[in-house]
């Protein structure tokens, strides 16, 4: 009784004047309108500008028409969440636009021919030839690469979550840091003067995995360290207390609860090095012939073919090379889909 | 099976800090002995020390005697994994181990000893299930995973992995503290089943529960944040509950601090 006498005019102070769910998209529609209006009057042509000029309409105009409408704290939320989208919309713009000049460019050539033939008696300047020499290079390369660095990286991370103490711990954790940071060029150029120069061996793929090795392994102790340290404590205290010796509460508890992270950790790391063109510039030197052989004489990979078609400067070399990126992109997409596949399947269940 | 514990001169440290001093008592087999005290007292930490669990913890160190009937746990030679498999250990929060089906969790700890026979497993772990009252409720899903059971049943899973590999004695670091009352209550009526296996060490902060489910019942206090805590006395639960011989455990019991 004395609540309805004492506030009959005033609505309930919990409920707000709210603007539709579809005021977002029609400021969006608006602001693109209007962008486009500006442009055109303004004789401005790049799709660049005109889309700038939409996305500051859109934040200014959400902010403007919900402060007048709902108050000045959900236009503050609405400016924060039409900024979110901007990033991300300007975050996708280059990607998608890659892959889609990559796919335009790259399916003019890309068939089973191309995929099965090398470049062996084809001149750069001639239409045909293929990237097989290249595929396989690759292959042989980076599985090398992994094949060394995945033992002695999950093995140093373990090193230093579970056992690391002390000095050599901190140390062995600079030095891995520092080794994140190396260019891949200058991991190529210590491999080139050790194995190449000192002990005078000849180019060849396995030169190149080492180069490949130095840069992996920094990123797969990152990973592995940091999907470790998430495994409970309570995990290995269980485990310990059931008299289980700690090794093997590692490898039968910790790894297997952690198995999943490690193994994305260990494919994005074998993507990043996938793409790798200096050191395989420096060491593996490049061929135009199938050298399924990665322990002597040249080899070709797809980064470097990419680089080598592009500088050889006629359309057909052109258009080989975007086959050929595209392959890449397709490779890396596959292993990453590879990655999350396994960590999915792997990962700890909770179903009842 | 159960075996006495017999503890004397016990300190315990974190690196330099003195967590528990100069503790001496004796647990009886077949009994289940309660700790309680003040948060902070050193209670989990002296559980931990009765099966070489407290130096799991960097800068964990221990000096002292812990005999477990005649043999020192703290002993030159004495291998702590080896230990641990005679004294058996259920945490505060349940823990099964997540990638493990409901009966590998229970297999776990012979598996991971490797010393096992396939066809002693199946018996092993339904054993197991049934010591800890876990059976009927989860024998129809015995490959599904062990973290999909309830609160309580999780707790009783890790009881069950717990008594799988047949330890002497189990101790209980506040065991039921993330529980409901009913599932509290199973795991109570349990523990009075385990006792007639093993010799129980139990830490509560719940002293109707200490009183429920008992024998013997010891106080640990500490004097002041940042000293030590103590073995203030240890007694039959019925005394310790009525007629405490010392001031301090009378005024915790009846609320008077801590």
């Amino acid at each position: 009784m004395s609540h309805a006498t004492l506030t009959p005019k005033s609505r309930s102070s919990l409920r707000g004047a709210t603007l539709p769910k579809w005021f977002p998209w029609a400021v969006a529609g608006g602001s693109v309108l209007l962008g486009l209006g500006i442009s055109a009057a303004a004789g401005l042509h790049s799709s660049i500008q005109w889309a700038l000029i939409a996305a500051v309409l859109f934040v200014a105009g959400s902010y403007g028409i919900s402060a007048r409408v709902e108050g000045v704290r959900q236009a503050k939320d609405r400016v924060a969440t039409s900024m979110v989208w901007v990033a991300f919309l300007m975050a996708l713009i280059p990607l998608l636009s890659l892959i889609w000049e990559t796919v335009k460019q790259g399916v003019k050539v890309l068939d089973g021919y191309f995929l099965s033939h090398s470049m062996g008696v084809v001149a750069d300047s001639e239409p045909g030839g293929g990237i097989y020499h290249a595929i396989l290079g690759t292959l042989e390369q980076v599985g090398l690469a992994t094949l060394f660095s995945v033992p002695i990286g999950v093995l140093t991370a373990i090193y230093l979550v579970e056992y690391g103490r002390g000095r050599l711990a901190k140390a062995v954790t600079f030095f891995v840091d520092v080794m994140t940071g190396i260019p891949s060029i200058v991991a190529g150029l210590f491999v080139l003067s050790l194995w190449v120069l000192i002990l005078d061996m000849g180019p060849s793929g396995i030169a190149g995995s080492f180069a490949l090795c130095i840069l992996m392994i920094p990123v797969v102790v990152r990973s592995t360290e940091e999907m470790l340290k998430l495994v409970p404590n309570e995990l290995r205290e269980a485990s310990l207390a059931l008299g289980v010796p700690k090794w093997r509460t590692i490898l039968k508890v910790v790894l297997p609860t952690s198995i999943g992270g490690i193994v994305t950790g260990v494919m994005l790391a074998v993507a990043r090095i996938t793409g790798e063109t200096a050191p395989v510039l420096l060491l593996v030197w490049g061929t135009d012939f199938i050298n399924a052989n990665p322990f002597q004489d040249p080899q070709e990979s797809l980064p470097m073919y990419i680089y080598l078609q592009y500088s050889a400067g006629s359309d057909p070399a052109y258009d080989r090379a975007w086959a050929a990126a595209l392959t890449l992109i397709a490779f890396i997409m596959i292993l990453n889909l590879a990655a999350r596949g396994i960590a999915r399947w792997k990962a700890p269940k909770t179903g009842r | 099976m159960a075996k006495r514990i017999d503890v004397s001169g016990l300190n315990a440290y974190y690196s330099s800090f003195l967590a528990i001093e100069d503790i001496s008592m004796t647990v009886e087999p077949r009994s289940v002995t309660a700790f309680i005290g003040p948060s902070g007292c050193g209670k989990s930490t002296f559980l931990r020390t009765l099966n070489r669990m407290h130096e799991v913890t960097p800068g964990g160190r221990v000096d002292g005697k812990v005999m477990l009937d005649d043999e020192n746990l703290y002993g030159a030679g004495i291998d702590p994994v080896a230990v641990r498999r005679e004294v058996g250990m259920v945490f505060q929060r349940p823990n099964p181990f997540p990638t493990m089906s409901v009966y590998d969790n229970v297999a776990a700890g012979l598996r991971l000893n490797g010393k096992y026979k396939k066809s002693q497993l199946d018996d092993v772990v339904e054993k197991s299930l049934r010591g800890a009252n876990l059976w009927n409720e989860v024998k129809d899903r015995l490959n599904k995973p062990g973290s999909g059971l309830s609160g309580g049943q999780q707790q009783r899973l890790c009881i069950a992995r717990a008594i799988a590999v047949e330890p002497n004695v189990l101790l209980m670091d506040e065991p039921c503290s993330a529980l409901d009352p009913i599932s509290t209550l199973a795991i109570e009526d349990l523990i009075g089943e385990l006792k007639e296996r093993f010799t129980i060490v139990i830490v509560t902060h719940n002293m109707q529960q200490a009183a429920r489910v008992s024998d013997r019942t010891a106080f640990f206090n500490l004097a002041a944040v940042g000293q030590p805590g103590k073995l203030i006395e240890i007694d039959d639960t019925e005394r310790i509950f009525s007629n405490p011989s010392v001031q301090a455990t009378e005024d915790y019991i009846s609320g008077r601090f801590g």
